[in-house]
């Protein structure tokens, strides 16, 4: 039992890692790795909402008839969301002006509400706050790392400490660049799993 | 001449998708073929705008009116999601031809955050169009830049479904296969578009 536990919070990490495998929630992935700590940001926020989302869906999973079951599910995502947004004004109101419109767009993350779906609907409260501890925590990993890689190629710095003078390829905090990154990663990913 | 630096803007300069990125997963789930693309393009498209005008509407004459702006995510994405299920009910009665093209995509576009996206920003952003001061849209400028800004998703879509066509026949590396080499073609695409800025 508790391996299975285990089981549940350790497979957002690499087996069903939602950004290399699953390839959900891609819009924030790209958007907010600008540096090291957006992308760290980010993946707590998602966080958040992810695990609490989680455990109130699982508690009124069976209340909510099958017919409004997704309007119902993103009612309760879009509230947590509002409070985040809520939290995030009053303590850190510079990181959320940083990352913008994807504070709100995490109501439409494919990682929420899939999770809400396939997993917290059907298990009990404590599994459904595990598996969402779990998969938020794979999540804020592969951003925060996606971040290092473009913060160190595009400005010369990680987590804001630079040690490069100058400035780095600053394609790489563009646009381009967050594509660029993400798909060479996601071939190491590929590498890196297969020999295991 | 706003209008135009508006679609401008929207379509080529600040494209939602290759600079914003707005909308990544049905771009990168259903770019595989060009007719499944271009499907897709005409039922965004046509989301977008009506979503806009509605959102619109409700956020100044019932949110703005009564001070509830802090609701904005929630009422947005219900409307959203309540008006594309109006859609596909009117479609499936109206055009059954337009709701065989179209039908598959519509229940999809709920959760494509370009929706939700446009709205937001429609909504709390200001822009800056040419030599004229930052100031919110009015009406008309939303209505046209959330056409603009769809024809620009619809665009970079069927441009990307026809680069991933040929991908098809080429031999790329093993662990490049899929998504890696469609993400390595989309940072090469949104360079080309990096071209663009500057212009308004």
């Amino acid at each position: 039992m508790a391996n299975d536990r285990l089981k549940v919070f350790t497979k957002g990490f690499l087996k069903e890692n939602p950004t290399f495998v699953l390839l959900l929630g891609m819009c924030p992935t790209l958007a907010t790795t600008t540096s090291a700590i957006n992308g760290l940001s980010m993946g707590l926020a998602t966080l958040f909402v992810l695990m609490l989302s989680n455990v109130v869906i699982s508690a009124i999973a069976p209340l909510v008839p099958d017919k409004v079951h997704i309007p119902v599910y993103i009612v309760v995502i879009a509230t947590f969301v509002t409070i985040l947004q809520f939290v995030m004004q009053a303590f850190t109101p510079e990181m959320y002006k940083t990352l913008g419109l994807f504070i709100p767009l995490i109501v439409v993350n494919c990682i929420v509400l899939g999770r809400a779906e396939a997993f917290a609907s059907k298990n009990g409260i404590l599994d459904s706050l595990l598996d969402g501890l779990g998969i938020g925590l794979g999540f804020t990993a592969s951003l925060t790392v996606i971040g290092i890689v473009r913060e160190i190629l595009g400005s010369g710095s990680i987590f804001g400490w630079k040690f490069l003078s100058g400035d780095g390829m600053l394609i790489f905090v563009m646009a381009p660049g967050a594509f660029l990154a993400l798909g060479y990663l996601m071939v190491l990913f590929n590498k890196i799993a297969k020999k295991n | 001449m706003e209008f135009f630096l508006i679609i401008i803007s929207a379509i080529f300069v600040n494209n939602i998708m290759l600079s914003q990125f707005l909308g990544t997963c049905p771009f990168l789930g259903v770019s595989g073929k060009i007719s499944t693309a271009t499907g897709m393009a005409g039922a965004v498209c046509f989301v977008i705008t009506l979503a806009t005008l509605v959102t619109y509407l409700i956020n100044k004459y019932l949110l703005v009116a009564f001070s509830l702006e802090f609701l904005q995510t929630i009422a947005f994405i219900l409307v959203i999601a309540a008006l594309v299920q109006m859609v596909e009910i009117v479609l499936k009665k109206i055009s059954p031809s337009l709701y065989q093209a179209l039908g598959i995509f519509l229940p999809l576009i709920t959760t494509n955050c370009a929706v939700l996206g446009v709205a937001l920003n429609v909504c709390t952003k200001e822009f800056t169009f040419g030599s004229a001061a930052a100031h919110a849209l009015n009406l008309g400028e939303s209505m046209v830049y959330a056409l603009a800004t769809a024809i620009g998703y619809g665009m970079a879509l069927i441009l990307f479904a026809g680069l991933r066509e040929h991908l098809e026949l080429n031999s790329v590396p093993k662990a490049f296969k899929g998504v890696p080499i469609a993400l390595v073609t989309c940072g090469i695409l949104a360079m080309a578009f990096m071209g663009f800025s500057g212009m308004v």
